[in-house]
């Protein structure tokens, strides 16, 4: 269990950058914020559907998107705001269990997109237990760069739907800004996947 | 409620009818009592998935990421829902996804419940705000040209269709009156 005094020292772009780089096949739904900045930094590609609104909702288009394609490995990554604003979604979540869903919370504990205000997990919500209570099977806390590794081996094996809380350092980044055009972003994801426009 | 277990009138069978020969696989739900029989037949048939949800919002998410993997999903909520989704609904409108929704209504007709009236009254002008089309079956042989018209018009025309079902349809609410 992680200290609450702990400091976090992880560096989010370098963490997601790992992480996705040995997940080339996932497909991976991004929170508005610096989430969609983190995983734009680490490379474009059709098989990333960044939100840009929708706040709240990330964790549940991973939902609907990995119960539609079991066969994928489904990657949500999104910050602790952005969770905090569908705690419900955890609920959801943990009644349908997709084995291909893992959820990648970068908590730095603060609205980072907003002025940097604290937010609830550094107010006393516990992310990790409030996701167990809703039944997510495996739950996982991330101190250290190097349980990327770990993580890489979850969200590839598909083994069992996946709560991942990240505690990353609260630092402002340069933005890195991925396309906001939401037909563009749409239509390349699913053409990736061998769907046609209709 | 019980009553309608035993025998649910045939316009909510011709919905799951409508929504199973559409191929739809995911249906998204916060429960009502006309949408029970749905429900029970999503949740019964092996080549769907019934999906309840804590709120309404998170339906219009999780029917794009269904849609985003190839999937036709529907969602099924009562009018007091509408207004949680409305920031949700930019989703819809920016990425132009197909969606496609049924929505029981409250609110407008022998209500009991004044707390239901509001947004009961504001459903479909609040859902017009967000650009979605609104359809309305207020006869029980009206539903299923309605429900497949709206469907046809998501999923062939990716527009973004609700289909109002009519407080009337679904009947007075049985109350336990006390002294």
């Amino acid at each position: 269990m992680r200290q609450a005094t702990a400091v976090a020292t992880i560096d989010r772009r370098e963490f997601v950058s790992r992480l996705l780089a040995a997940c080339p096949q996932a497909l991976v739904i991004t929170g508005l914020g610096s989430s969609s900045y983190d995983v734009f930094a680490a490379g474009d590609r059709p098989e990333n559907f960044y939100l840009w609104g929708a706040m709240g909702g990330a964790a549940v288009v991973g939902l609907g998107l990995a119960l539609a394609q079991p066969g994928r490995s489904v990657v949500v990554i999104t910050g602790d705001g952005e969770q905090l604003m569908g705690l419900g979604s955890l609920s959801t979540i943990g009644a349908q269990q997709p084995a291909n869903l893992s959820i990648v919370v970068l908590d730095n504990g603060h609205f980072g997109e907003t002025g940097m205000q604290r937010s609830h997990t550094s107010l006393g919500t516990d992310l990790s237990a409030v996701a167990r209570g809703c039944g997510i099977g495996n739950v996982v806390e991330i101190d250290e760069m190097g349980s990327v590794d770990s993580l890489v081996q979850v969200v590839n094996s598909r083994q069992g739907c996946t709560l991942a809380q990240v505690h990353i350092r609260a630092a402002e980044l340069p933005r890195a800004l991925p396309p906001r055009d939401g037909v563009y972003l749409k239509n390349r994801f699913r053409a990736t996947l061998g769907f046609e426009p209709f | 409620m019980s009553s309608n277990i035993a025998s649910p009138p045939n316009w909510q069978e011709e919905i799951f009818s409508i929504l199973k020969g559409g191929g739809v696989r995911q249906v998204a739900y916060v429960p009502d009592a006309g949408h029970a029989h749905v429900i029970r037949r999503v949740h019964a048939d092996p080549d769907m998935r019934g999906v309840v949800l804590t709120t309404e919002e998170e339906g219009v998410a999780t029917v794009c990421g269904a849609w985003l993997g190839g999937e036709r999903s529907a969602l099924l909520m009562q009018s007091s829902g509408v207004g949680n989704c409305i920031n949700m609904l930019s989703l819809i409108q920016n990425c132009r996804f197909p969606f496609f929704s049924l929505i029981t209504m409250r609110g407008e007709w022998a209500e009991f419940n004044p707390w239901q009236a509001p947004m009961g009254k504001a459903t479909q002008g609040a859902l017009e705000l967000m650009g979605i089309t609104v359809l309305r079956a207020n006869k029980p042989e009206e539903v299923a040209e309605t429900v497949r018209a709206g469907f046809d018009a998501a999923f062939e025309g990716g527009e973004p269709v609700v289909v109002l079902l009519s407080q009337s349809l679904i009947g007075r609410k049985k109350w336990e009156h006390t002294k």
